[in-house]
């Protein structure tokens, strides 16, 4: 053990940096899966795409995502060739049903799951190049809290946590905030509470969130966590649908609650996130 | 440790009238190796019960007496022993003439305390330092607490060697080990891991704390002026890797190990000379947090069923509200 001269590569990169966030760029984590991250993400992106931005969605869960599957696109480029060479960036970015661009990491990244500094290195490089050309850029990241979703929020200026109201999703969302408040020192985490029973349950939720945190979850004076609650997806079997025929709910079905529910939070985080930082 | 139960034994026996089964297993455990192989009776009053009476009678005093008649060193085979404990200098044996009893117990204290030393430094040796590990982790298990385990390892100590020779490495070795045993608490556990190894567990060792101590170990050591010839006095640093044991989880002593060590390797492919610690298990939600998280689902307020419709909910409480009525 005296002369550590090759250590494994996996446990240089064990470590949350603490980088400087970037502008306009907004993770959608959750902690748990299944809570229908990548449903919102691609439906978000669609509805702000509407509203006349210019928006990328990002798989940030480097090919584990479903965004593919959501989207229906099976693009022959990917952010895999573009780590490869074997490709550039902007044959990667493919044009989504919604009118928004898609940056899918491909099946062949999982290699890449494993965050190298090269890795690390990589990623910022490509997500700083592609800022500049678009008004917001959502980061669909995996579940859990593994290195790479840290990795992938740690670049995001805003973060979106997506739950709902069941007690593992909630718990998988609590346990996220308290390492993001932990490792990342944040302060402010949007919350979006999918398949509500009721108007203001979601609020509920948020509110009993932050009552928790505010309990348990010590932070420097003067620097308290604050939870914005972002608005409810109610259930809707709509949604279902969309998911099972592979379209965009926003498309599919706009007047349904669930859509509805979706533009008015693209119009709160056009208020909020992208006039803000524009 | 004979001695203690022996001591626990008549406790009972004073006290509480205890078990009597236990105390008596104990004494004759005692007398039997005491006297290598002969179960020695004590004299009982009543025949009806021999055995309560020996004990309840028969002060300690008294029964360590009648042991000591009934020892004769001579008969046992203790010249390993001896020769171990003379060459220690930190054990002192009384005289065998006067107290048989003192002298095997001082033996088999000397014995233990031998076995779970470092001989070199002092320090634990790697066998107490996995007992101490695998205690921590029932109580970290049981508890919760936060506790810290350190791997801590001389940079570059192979140059001392070649440099200064095998001597002056144990001097080093040895003063890094003051060094180290004068940084922490007398609660918590150093021990030399092995090579330029050292390993420390500190219990309850609150996660803001951990890095604050590991870097006052690794300033301590640098400060260090350790001289290895009259003329020659070197410095060394120490990388130091540490992990938190999972709190409420019962791990192992090799996983822990493991992601400590882990943590070393960062340390010293980072440069060396500095410390670098897991980062505590914060995802953990303790049942406290989760109980106020969704306590209200579990316990069925109205607002909270959610996959009733308003109409339905509004049924089933009033049907409730007239049972109660």
């Amino acid at each position: 053990m005296s002369d550590v001269l090759n250590p494994p590569q996996d446990n240089v990169a064990t470590t949350a940096v603490p980088l400087k966030p970037l502008g306009k760029v907004l993770a959608v984590t959750s902690g748990k899966g299944g809570v229908g991250k990548t449903f919102v993400s691609a439906n978000l992106a669609a509805a702000l795409a509407k509203r006349g931005h210019r928006v990328l969605v990002l798989d940030a869960d480097l090919g584990l995502a479903n965004l593919d599957v959501v989207l229906n696109l099976y693009p022959k480029i990917t952010l895999h060739d573009v780590f490869t060479g074997k490709a550039k960036l902007e044959e990667a970015i493919v044009r989504a049903p919604g009118g928004f661009s898609v940056l899918l990491a491909g099946s062949g990244m999982v290699e890449y799951s494993r965050l190298t500094p090269e890795v690390r290195d990589d990623f910022l490089r490509i997500i700083s190049g592609l800022m500049p050309h678009y008004d917001i850029v959502l980061l669909d990241t995996g579940a859990g809290i593994s290195d790479v979703v840290l990795f992938a929020v740690s670049l995001a200026s805003e973060v979106l946590v997506v739950a709902t109201p069941e007690p593992t999703s909630l718990t998988d969302a609590y346990a996220t905030i308290k390492v993001l408040v932990g490792q990342q020192k944040r302060q402010n985490i949007r919350m979006v509470i999918n398949q509500t029973a009721r108007l203001g349950d979601g609020r509920a939720i948020t509110t009993q969130l932050q009552q928790v945190l505010d309990r348990f979850v010590t932070t420097e004076p003067g620097r308290p966590i604050r939870l914005i609650h972002m608005g409810d997806i109610p259930s809707d079997p709509s949604v279902r649908q969309a998911i099972m025929r592979r379209q965009l709910l926003i498309q599919s079905t706009p007047g349904c609650p669930a859509a509805l529910a979706i533009s008015q939070l693209a119009v709160k985080l056009e208020d909020t996130v992208i006039k803000q930082t524009a | 440790m004979l001695r203690k139960s022996l001591e626990e034994a008549y406790r009972c026996q004073r006290t509480t009238g205890g078990n009597d089964a236990q105390a008596v297993c104990a004494v004759e455990s005692y007398v039997t190796l005491m006297t290598t192989g002969k179960t020695m009776d004590f004299p009982s009053q009543t025949k009806n019960d021999p055995v309560r009476l020996k004990l309840s009678n028969i002060p300690y005093s008294v029964t360590s007496e009648t042991v000591s008649s009934m020892i004769n060193l001579s008969d046992l085979r203790l010249d390993d022993a001896r020769a171990l404990l003379e060459h220690d200098p930190a054990s002192s044996l009384p005289d065998p003439e006067e107290s048989p009893v003192a002298y095997l117990q001082s033996v088999i204290d000397n014995l233990c305390e031998l076995s779970l030393k470092d001989p070199l430094t002092g320090l634990a040796n790697r066998r107490h330092f996995r007992n101490v590990l695998s205690r921590e982790i029932d109580v970290v298990a049981r508890s919760g607490e936060s506790a810290l385990l350190l791997m801590l390892d001389i940079d570059h100590f192979k140059k001392v060697n070649d440099t200064h020779g095998h001597l002056a490495g144990d001097h080093v070795l040895q003063a890094v080990a003051r060094c180290l045993a004068s940084c922490v608490r007398p609660m918590d556990t150093v021990a030399r891991y092995g090579g330029e190894e050292f390993a420390a567990i500190l219990p309850n060792c609150p996660a803001s704390y951990g890095k604050i101590v590991a870097e006052r170990i690794r300033e301590a050591v640098g400060n260090l002026s350790i001289s290895v010839t009259p003329l020659v006095s070197i410095q060394v640093t120490v990388s130091i890797g540490g992990a938190y044991a999972p709190e409420w989880i019962r791990s192992t002593t090799a996983l822990w190990t493991d992601r400590a060590d882990i943590e070393l390797y960062r340390a010293k492919a980072e440069g060396r000379n500095r410390v670098c610690i897991d980062r505590p298990p914060v995802l953990s939600v303790s049942a406290e947090e989760k109980s106020l998280l969704f306590g209200h689902l579990s316990m069925g307020d109205p607002a909270w069923i959610t996959s009733v419709p308003n109409d339905a909910s509004g049924v089933t409480a009033g049907g409730a509200m007239n049972r109660v009525n």
